[in-house]
């Protein structure tokens, strides 16, 4: 899977507010494909709320949010957004959910089959397995798998390393890598070391 | 088309594995069925006279029963964030939810209508009056209270407030479903005029309702 060439997202003057306070103002940045931006701040600085604006389930307080060259009309169409909830349904197997979420949101074509997927987090051994079963980290490695099965090319990560072990670090900074060398974007929000080389964007802190 | 098959199909599996709660509605419907003509004892014309009206409200009340769900379960893990997020237009994805839910509450139903009049001492003739009326009314209840779960996505014990939201606006659908039950087994009324504008709400709530259901769950965050 390899992504257009002249992918960019742009934010331009962006302000973020939550329940009436504003979190951040005058943010503005423009990412090509291949690039990633990490989003550090302290608990409470936006960064949640910046991925969702970003991913367009929330609307700016100001300001715009454009992503060229992919087709779409708003960037959440384009974009995957890996949040604190996994969005996947314990009832069902992890490849059922797999299947249904690349069913939904896959744009193009050439998403891994969710058992490949599955694979490259370790996980090939439980494809089978309803989710209520599996561990935190496990259910975070199948919403992982969701980043894969159906190729889009923004991902935004919140936290993507909550609950994931050493190794799964590892895997997870692997497909960023490789996502970014099809061309991907991804804007990240983490407190730690993603292995990535990557922009940083801070948000909160002196103000 | 592709999405919006694999999400019928999604909420049709989820209905039915453990905790989905998809046979919940038959079953809350036979009990209120069961326990009625004890409580008004073993007078059969009453229970006859009467028997379409507890049906129609027994449907009412256990279609309101799982509606709370539908779209509460996915804001809580996060479904409903990607749903937005996917091609297909919101309304069309509460349309299918709506439709794959009514196929699961509905529908039951109005299958055993037929057996459950039976209890009620109901005679051929009403007995298809009532699930007639069952089959046409019952998706108005279901796109109505759509809306209401819609509104009350976000509020941890919005089950009963969703019911007190949306129960006045489920009145006319009752008094047609009954009056076009009651026309079946004779009266005054022909059949066709209330079940036509039973018709008519189910339709006009079906048209209405995802757009009212879809706007409200875009602004739900």
């Amino acid at each position: 899977m390899v992504f257009p060439q002249d992918i960019t997202l742009r934010a331009i003057d962006l302000a973020l507010a939550r329940g009436g306070r504003r979190l951040a103002q005058g943010l503005s940045f423009t990412l090509q494909g291949g690039e990633a931006l990490v989003v550090t701040g302290p608990n409470g600085a936006g960064k949640s709320t910046f991925l969702r604006v970003l991913a367009g389930l929330l609307a700016p307080a100001a300001g715009e949010v454009a992503l060229d060259g992919a087709g779409v009309e708003a960037p959440g169409l384009a974009a995957h957004y890996l949040g604190h909830a996994e969005a996947l349904k314990g009832a069902l197997t992890a490849r059922e959910n797999l299947e249904f979420w690349s069913a939904m949101l896959e744009a193009g074509h050439g998403g891994l089959d969710p058992d490949a997927a599955l694979g490259r987090v370790a996980l090939s051994h439980a494809p089978d397995l309803p989710v209520s079963f599996l561990s935190a980290g496990q259910r975070r490695r199948v919403a992982i798998c969701r980043l894969l099965v159906a190729p889009r090319p923004l991902w935004l990560l919140d936290e993507p390393t909550t609950a994931l072990d050493a190794a799964s670090q590892a895997r997870l900074a692997a497909l960023m890598k490789e996502h970014l060398a099809a061309g991907g974007l991804i804007v990240a929000a983490t407190h730690g070391d993603l292995g990535l080389t990557a922009r940083e964007l801070r948000l909160g802190g002196e103000s | 088309m592709r999405a919006l098959a694999a999400l019928f199909r999604r909420e049709l599996r989820l209905s039915n594995r453990a905790g989905g709660g998809g046979a919940m509605g038959v079953v809350f419907f036979l009990i209120l069925v069961t326990i009625t003509p004890f409580a008004i004892g073993p007078d059969l014309n009453l229970l006859a006279r009467i028997g379409p009206a507890i049906l129609w409200i027994a449907a009412l009340l256990s279609t309101l029963l799982g509606l709370d769900r539908l779209f509460m379960s996915d804001h809580e893990d996060g479904s409903l964030d990607l749903l937005e997020m996917s091609d297909a237009p919101m309304e069309l994805v509460v349309l299918v939810k709506c439709l794959a839910h009514w196929a699961v509450t509905g529908l039951p139903l109005v299958v055993a209508t037929p057996l459950f009049g039976l209890m009620l001492a109901l005679e051929g003739d009403a007995l298809w009056g009532v699930a007639a009326s069952l089959a046409a009314g019952t998706p108005a209840l279901t796109f109505i209270g759509a809306i209401g779960a819609a509104l009350t996505v976000s509020l941890r014990r919005g089950g009963l407030l969703m019911a007190i939201l949306v129960l006045p606006f489920t009145v006319p659908v009752l008094i047609f479903g009954v009056s076009a039950a009651s026309a079946a087994s004779g009266g005054t009324v022909p059949f066709l005029t209330p079940f036509l504008i039973l018709c008519a709400l189910s339709l006009g709530s079906m048209a209405l309702a995802p757009f009212a259901a879809a706007a409200a769950l875009r602004s739900g965050d």
